[in-house]
């Protein structure tokens, strides 16, 4: 089986951008200890992780908030570069990691359908002959030719979740997407991503909701402290998390 | 992922996103891009001519035909700082090439430029100064160099502005400055003989002169498009450096 994703050793750390946005007048006349400080304090998102996520694996990545998870997609995403290691990414990869980040409010649902397919990689063509999916399985009706902006969360989440999942994503990226929407419309996405799990499209989920978890995926990544603190199998590596949370 | 098809379509799916952002909500739509400059004329008009008696013959139309190029400058350069922080959802989603998004906006700006020329043609035409065939390769080539400077200045100030914010001030200062030191609201040959040299020195001069004899009906002074086109050339490439050597770092810095 041929590899998706594979983190080598990464490592990512933030410098304190606020020293340079802090102002130019301050920046340009204490230059040398800026250059001192930006070297020295510096946040360490994530230390030397290392997995393999092969393709068609459907693999969460668990872990308290702040932990780092959000960097791993980032970087999976192709947004982020890391400081040290090798981040190796096989395939297309669909993001879904901020409820509707590429919309625009001003524009009408069937607009932003259009633009958000572009983004996501796909050619004009290929989203125009999507479209009609797209829209039907959003069940927004009218509302796809009004502005988002009247939208509610929950139906943001519908149409940002059916663009995403109706491109034919090779490596789905999905953050927290489904903590939104009604609970028809959440069972319809882990149907549509469980039926894309037997297709052999490869789901890397964020979430902290046990129950989709298990639903969805047979891998759990645990990290924890800017580390990898387990990888296995769900049924092992779930329980200990929600025990180590419970207790 | 990103060839140039798909470079090609991401730019007019973002165009397409821009000019109806615009236009939504707004009835006059395409009349304010007309507008703005034309009160402004007057308002000069009324001070430079009217006041001041400029000795400058068709002055209306001599305002005219710098203050619609200078809006593209100052529209494009305006927007310039808040450009990528206002779009940051789409860089920390998608890893399209974040150029793309100053591009955007300066293709924009640009076609709102093109679309004021005629009413340049009926002002040219009521000053009888009729518009003449040499119009068809001298506006494409004095757009050229004009769109490739506008786009590299943007593409630089957007950059940098991430990483020092109070950029955004001073480009508001550093406009209106640019502004009076450029041949808009006077004539170059009204400058006084010892700071003739400098006019070189001063890229948004060399561009509104050469729009000025372009519309006026004056011959290019060959020497004046080519420093435009160098100066062009010399932000495109600082810009592009400067963009290269950074813009990994966009996704985290916001």
């Amino acid at each position: 089986m041929s590899i998706a994703v594979q983190f080598s050793n990464v490592s990512k750390h933030y410098p304190y951008y606020h020293h340079l946005s802090g102002g130019l007048k301050h920046f340009l006349f204490n230059f040398p200890k800026y250059l001192r400080e930006i070297r020295k304090q510096k946040f360490t998102a994530l230390e030397s992780i290392s997995f393999t996520i092969k393709k068609g694996e459907s693999v969460a990545i668990i872990g308290k908030n702040g932990s780092g998870k959000s960097t791993t997609l980032g970087m999976i995403a192709g947004v982020l570069k890391p400081n040290n290691g090798d981040v190796m990414v096989n395939g297309r990869v669909s993001p879904l990691l901020e409820l509707g980040g590429g919309f625009h409010p001003e524009l009408t649902g069937a607009e932003n359908i259009r633009l958000n397919g572009v983004l996501l990689g796909l050619s004009r063509k290929q989203v125009a002959e999507k479209f009609e999916q797209i829209v039907a399985f959003s069940e927004l009706g009218q509302f796809i030719d009004h502005p988002i902006r009247t939208y509610s969360s929950g139906m943001m989440a519908r149409l940002a979740f059916s663009v995403v999942a109706n491109l034919n994503p090779e490596i789905l990226l999905i953050d927290e997407i489904l903590a939104v929407g009604d609970a028809g419309f959440q069972k319809k996405c882990l149907e549509k991503m469980k039926s894309y799990k037997t297709q052999g499209v490869t789901i890397i989920l964020v979430t902290h909701s046990a129950h989709d978890v298990q639903f969805l995926c047979d891998r759990c990544i645990w990290i924890d402290n800017h580390k990898i603190r387990a990888d296995g199998p769900t049924s092992e590596v779930l329980p200990e998390y929600t025990k180590f949370f419970g207790s | 992922m990103f060839n140039t098809q798909h470079i090609a379509d991401l730019l007019t799916e973002l165009t397409k996103k821009e000019l109806s952002i615009r236009y939504k909500n707004m009835v006059f739509g395409y009349l304010w891009s007309i507008a703005s400059p034309l009160a402004y004329a007057f308002i000069y008009f009324f001070v430079f001519q009217v006041v001041l008696k400029i000795p400058q013959p068709n002055y209306a139309l001599f305002l005219i035909a710098g203050l619609y190029p200078w809006q593209w400058i100052s529209n494009s350069l305006g927007q310039a700082p808040t450009n990528f922080v206002s779009n940051s959802s789409l860089i920390k989603k998608t890893q399209f090439p974040r150029f793309l998004i100053p591009l955007v906006t300066v293709i924009q700006d640009s076609l709102h430029f093109l679309f004021t020329i005629p009413i340049l043609i009926l002002f040219a035409i009521y000053f009888n100064v009729p518009p003449s065939a040499d119009w068809i390769w001298k506006v494409p080539l004095i757009f050229g160099a004009q769109f490739l400077f506008v786009y590299s200045l943007h593409l630089l100030i957007a950059t940098l502005t991430l990483f020092f914010r109070d950029i955004e001030r001073f480009v508001q200062i550093f406009v209106t400055v640019a502004f009076y030191l450029t041949p808009v609201l006077y004539s170059e040959t009204m400058i006084p003989e010892r700071y003739q040299n400098l006019i070189p020195l001063n890229p948004f001069a060399t561009l509104l002169i050469n729009w000025k004899h372009t519309f006026l009906g004056i011959d290019l002074d060959w020497g004046l498009v080519g420093f435009s086109y160098l100066w062009s050339l010399f932000f495109f490439v600082v810009a592009h450096w400067i963009y290269k050597k950074l813009s990994w770092r966009f996704a985290e810095i916001m």
